[in-house]
Parts: C-alpha cells; structure tokens; sequence
C-alpha cells in the first residue's frame, strides 16, 4: 500500500505547476496577504452555465494549480465569503437566488464573472428566460473572459481583481 | 429480429396501412391518430423493448393548421428510431397522454405542455417543469412560432406544489438552488424519518436557458457552436449529436477520417469525465488523496484536449461534414505515452480506492437502482448499464466502432459501486478504443475541409456521450436554417433514477449517489 502512495506521490509532484502559475501565485499570495489579511474566501454561484467553467474552477484547485496554497478558497456559505465568482448567463430562475446569495454576504464583498454567459449572455443572448448577465442583477466589479476561462485566466484575473479592489 | 420482420409484425397486431409507414434511412415514422395513438405507442414500447426515448412537439400552424408530436421509441435490434406521429388539432390543442401506461414519457409530456400549451389529456402530473410559477406568467407558450416574449415578467401567484409526506417524525429537508459546492443549481426536497430518505423530489429548471428556442433560424455551424454550449462537459457530444442529425438532414456523407476524429474526441470526453466522477465520488466520502489523483489525471487529459483541438472541452473542432486534427505521426506517439501514463495512473486511483474498507463500505450496496425502476423510468446510459440493460448507442449505430474492440461494460447490482465499475471498466475501453481508432485513423489520406451543401430536411443525431446518449432531431427549412430542434440529453430521465435510487439511504449518502449518476443540470434544463 505504502508502495502505491509514493507512485501517486511522485506523479503528483512531477506534474506540479509552471513557473507561470507560480510567479502569478506568489504575486495573489502576498495581494492577499495585503488586503485581505491571509485569505480570499469565494463562493461560487452557477446561475445557469453550462457547467464547464464550473469545471474549470474546480480545476484551479487541482494540484497542478492548487489554488488553495495561495490563500483563495472556494467556501460553501456566502456568509463566509469576501467575494462571489459568478457563472452563468443567470437564468430567470436564478435571479433572485443569486440576489439572496449576494445580500447573505457581508461587507466589504466584490462580485467576479466568469465566463462569456456572465458578461452579457454569450451565446445565450437573446433568449426569452435569461436576463443577460450578472450586471443585471447585482453590482460585477471584474469579469474573466474565456468559454469558459482557464484555470490560469482564472488565476490571473482573481490577481487583477485582489489588486484593483478598493477596500472600503 | 430484423426491420421488415419487425414491420410484418406491427401492422398484423395494429391493422395499420402500410402507406402510413414512412421510412427514412434509421428513421421510421408512423402516422396515427387520436384513436390509435396510444395503442401504437404501446406496441412499440413492448414490441421494441425501448423505454420512451424522444417525445416532442413541432409548430405546424402556418403550414398545415396543426401541431405535431413526435413520440419516438429505439429498436435495439432493427437498429432504427420509430416515431408515432400524432396531428394535433390548432384550437383544440389536446392529445391523448400516454403517461399513465408508459412512465418514461411523463417528464416529456409535461415539457410539451408548457412549452407549447397542448395538453396531454388525462397525464397524471399537470406541473410545469422548467418555466418557474414565480417567474413566468401563464399564457406564454416559448415554443410556438409565434411566442412574443412577455413585457413584463411575473408569477403566476400560484405556488409548485410538492409532494407531502406526513406522519410521525417525518421532517422535511430542502435543499438549493444553490448548494454549497461548485456545482449546478436545483432544489432537493428530502422527506426523512429519523435517518433514512423516504421520499425525495427534485425541482430542475434553474439553468433553463431556452436553448432550443435560440436554435431556430440558426445555421447549421452556428447550432453547433450553441450545441457545444448546452452541457459543458458533453460539448463535444451536443455537437457531435447536431451534426450528424444536420448532415442526416440533408444527406450528407462523411469521410471516414472524421468519423474517426469523432470517435477520438468522443471517447476522450468520456474519459476525463469519468475520472472525474470517480474523483468526485471520492471527495463525497472525504477520502482525499484518491480524489486528487483523479483530478490530476482530468487535468492531463484536457490538456491533452487542447493540444489535439486547441480547446480544453472540444469546442471548435467539430463542424458541419467535417471534423480534422492534423495527427503527425511524432504527435500520434505522445498522445499514445500520455494516455498510457493516464492509464498507470488509473490503475493506482483503482487500487488504493478498492483497497479501502471505509471506502467499499459506504458504496458497496447504496443507491440501488432496480433494473425494473430503471426500466420504467427510461434511464438511459451508464446507469442503466450499471442496473443490468444493456444499452449503448455504440452497439446500436456502431459505425466506426465496428472495426474495433469495443465491448459493452455492464454491471448487475446497480448500486454505486456497479456504477463505478462501469466506469473503470469504460475508462480502460476507451483507452484502448482511441489507439485503435488512431491507428486506423493514420491509413487515412489527408483531406480538405468540406463545406457541403445544407438543404430542407429532418434527421435525428445521437452518440453516446458520457453519461449515455444524446439525441439531437433537427429539421431544416428550405434555407438551411433550423426550424426546430430538440434536444434530449441523458440527465432529463435520469434525475428520476437518482430520486428512486436514494431511497431508504440516509442523507448524508446522498452526495455519493448523486455523484455516481453525475447528471447534467444545463443538460437536463436545456
């Protein structure tokens, strides 16, 4: 058994991460520790997306990103949560969950998009049951492009977001 | 039993004219009328041993003063799609329900409803499914042609009604739309008696997004593009499914290069899947480290995908009459070393997960799906494999398939751990499915990128995705624009086996079940 952890192991650390990843880690780990005294809590809300950028912030979390080792959790309770990262081209369904869930949050918080849906529709745009972005329901301070955004673009943008934030 | 045998026998027990009969290629259409509707979609259902498989409606009012409905049923072995086609009259607007004897047309009929305001005369179940009573108002019916979108959008000021369980100790627990983990929005309502489920309801609908309104009056490589954006993690086969009901449509044949750049694509969707199912059923019972292999293998294999496709989910590679990656032969051996260290890699998440008792414990005999509630309830895919049907479009419409060593993984039990079987035994399947195909695919000449034809028509695409098929039925206008389209992915009838599945098991299992059928939300809420 012990012979089956330390393959997994090696395969694990082999595969760890490009200086990329960890020049922009290092960069949102020392933001962080700035602005948000050690951690980013995110909640995440799927507002009616296809289901792949929630793939792809799962993936961020991965061990060849491992978000995580830089201070940014994804955290269940948006009671819990400095910023809520939002997908989705928000379904009328969805609207006054993603209301509720952004009044449960405390203050001071900050909403990032990801995803083309997100911004205005994307290729849902037009459709009779979305309202056509976040924007529409609560205030979106940054966006990340991409259908969907990498695990990296999503790195890079949570790193602009930590840095322009204005903390009130 | 072969098709004309299979015909011989129906219209001997249904007394139907043959000129009522239509036959197009794997299609078979069968003209029936308010009468007779029901009993000939009871006689395919027995006769074909196929659950309901499509069941739609189509706005005909401008042409020929009726709706249409379509209720399409899979012979397995004539290897064809049979429809009962019923006119419905445009005032009228009812039709027979067929629910109260074929259960797996229920979730269907109430979809037609309140997408078209036809009713199903006597279904037992009345309630819109997608189009929310606190959003919606009455009246709007999406999917007629001549829906103009309400002003001002309200409730109805009724409220969904769910089922009570009452008695004794009986609490109810609701749960979402949002829930706590990275994932899509529903609501789960469980009715619990101290520790074990007796009663659970889903209400979907919270990613509907009007997906099959937003095809019409697309072209054919724009519908694939919004295909590739109905369930995000079965892009690859939404767009597939698309094209080959587009290509059908029109009669357009492809090389066999594509066909075999498909199988590729298809069956590396499937396995970055279903690692990540495995992953996830492992992070559902804490147990960490096997779960972080597996997403370290899902990420080597989307890289793979963007290396291939230049996409790390497929999108974009596919097209109308074509679908090509340039596969040298020095790129064709590290794809071969990648998949072949992915496949060591499996084999150690396999090992240290059935080497766990803890683990063995909790999925060994939870969430048993019956074959019998399977059957009824239409499940369809690796669910339904794992409950002990055998089922898979890859046998039914093999195509490239055929020059393989494609075999069918099946489990008896339909419990998690069956569930998971099939998944292992269909990860090591398609491994070996994609050197094969890149093997055959390497005799192939290069070729142009085609840009064939589009013209009037209607064809039905289907592959079998991940979580089982997915099925396109598309109809062309005379400009090669889409008219309708319908969409069924797996998760629509599945979400039923996980509600019948989770019975009797205590809630705190219920992540693992859900996580073993792994169903889509945007799949099933279109």
């Amino acid at each position: 058994m012990n012979n089956i952890y330390n393959i997994a192991k090696a395969r694990l650390e082999k595969g760890i991460v490009t200086e990329e990843i960890n020049l922009i880690g290092e960069e949102l780990r020392s933001e962080i520790q700035k602005k948000f005294s050690r951690s980013l809590y995110i909640r995440e809300v799927d507002t009616g997306s296809c289901g792949a950028c929630e793939s792809e912030i799962i993936s961020a979390t991965n061990p060849l990103y491992d978000i995580q080792r830089f201070g940014v959790d994804f955290v269940a309770s948006p009671r819990h949560a400095d910023a809520l990262l939002v997908a989705g081209p928000v379904s009328l369904n969805m609207s006054v969950a993603l209301k509720k869930t952004y009044d449960a949050m405390p203050s001071p918080k900050f909403v990032i998009t990801a995803g083309d849906c997100a911004l205005d529709g994307g290729p849902f745009k037009g459709s009779y049951y979305i309202e056509g972005g976040v924007g529409k329901i609560i205030p979106v301070d940054f966006h990340v492009p991409g259908c969907p955004p990498s695990p990296a673009d999503l790195m890079k943008h949570i790193l602009l977001a930590v840095k322009n934030i204005q903390i009130k | 039993m072969n098709y004309n045998e299979f015909k011989k026998t129906f219209i001997e027990k249904s007394g139907f004219a043959a000129e009522l009969i239509t036959e197009a290629g794997e299609e078979v259409y069968i003209k029936t009328n308010n009468e007779n509707y029901l009993d000939t979609c009871l006689l395919l259902h027995r006769g074909l041993v196929s659950p309901v498989m499509i069941y739609f409606a189509e706005d005909n009012t401008k042409s020929r003063e009726v709706y249409t409905i379509y209720c399409g049923f899979l012979g397995k072995q004539i290897k064809k799609w049979v429809f009962a086609v019923l006119d419905v009259d445009k005032e009228l607007k009812e039709f027979p329900s067929i629910a109260k004897n074929i259960v797996s047309g229920q979730l269907f009929e109430r979809e037609i409803k309140e997408m078209f305001g036809l009713i199903p005369a006597g279904t037992p179940d009345q309630r819109r499914l997608r189009l929310h009573e606190e959003v919606w108002p009455e009246g709007f019916y999406p999917l007629r042609k001549g829906f103009v979108k309400p002003e001002k959008t309200r409730g109805t000021g009724k409220e969904y009604t769910f089922d009570k369980i009452e008695g004794e100790g009986v609490f109810e627990v609701p749960v979402g739309p949002v829930h706590a983990g990275i994932i899509g929005p529903g609501h789960f309502r469980f009715s619990v008696a101290g520790e074990p489920i007796i009663n659970l309801e889903l209400r979907l609908g919270f990613t509907h997004r009007g997906a099959e309104k937003l095809f019409e009056g697309k072209t054919v490589n724009d519908s694939i593009k919004l295909a590739e954006c109905v369930s995000g993690d079965s892009a690859f086969a939404h767009g597939l499914a698309f094209a080959l009901a587009a290509e059908k449509a029109c009669g357009v044949t492809v090389s066999e290069r594509t066909k075999l750049t498909r199988g590729i694509c298809l069956e590396l969707e499937r396995i970055y899947n279903h690692v990540n199912d495995i992953g996830g059923m492992a992070v559902d019972v804490a147990f960490s480290y096997p779960s972080a292999l597996a997403s370290l293998i899902k990420e080597i294999i989307l890289r793979l995908n963007e290396k291939l496709s230049n996409h790390r989910y497929l999108k974009g590679i596919n097209a109308f009459g074509s679908c090509d990656f340039a596969l040298s032969l020095g790129k064709q051996e590290e794809v071969v070393r990648i998949l072949e260290q992915a496949e060591e890699d499996m084999k150690i998440l396999k090992e240290i997960l059935f080497s766990s008792v803890s683990f063995m414990d909790r999925v060994d005999t939870t969430g048993l799906l019956r074959r019998k509630t399977a059957e009824d309830f239409g499940i369809m895919g690796l669910a339904a494999r794992a409950a002990g049907i055998k089922t898979d479009l890859r046998t039914v419409f093999p195509g490239v398939y055929m020059k393989t060593s494609f075999m069918l993984a099946r489990q008896e039990k339909g419990d998690v751990l069956a569930r998971l079987n099939v998944r292992f035994d269909e990860l090591s399947v398609s491994l070996r499915l994609i050197k094969e195909f890149m093997s055959l695919l390497s005799e192939q000449p290069s070729e142009e990128k085609l840009n064939p034809a589009v013209k009037e028509g209607t064809g039905v695409g289907c592959c079998e995705g991940f979580r089982g098929p997915v099925i396109y039925w598309v109809k062309l206008d005379k400009d090669g624009k889409v008219e309708r389209c319908k969409i069924v992915d797996a998760s629509f009838n599945n979400w039923q086996g996980l509600s019948y599945c989770v019975l009797g098991n205590i809630v705190p299992d219920f992540p693992l079940c859900n996580k073993s059928f792994d169903l889509s939300y945007s799949g099933g809420d279109l």
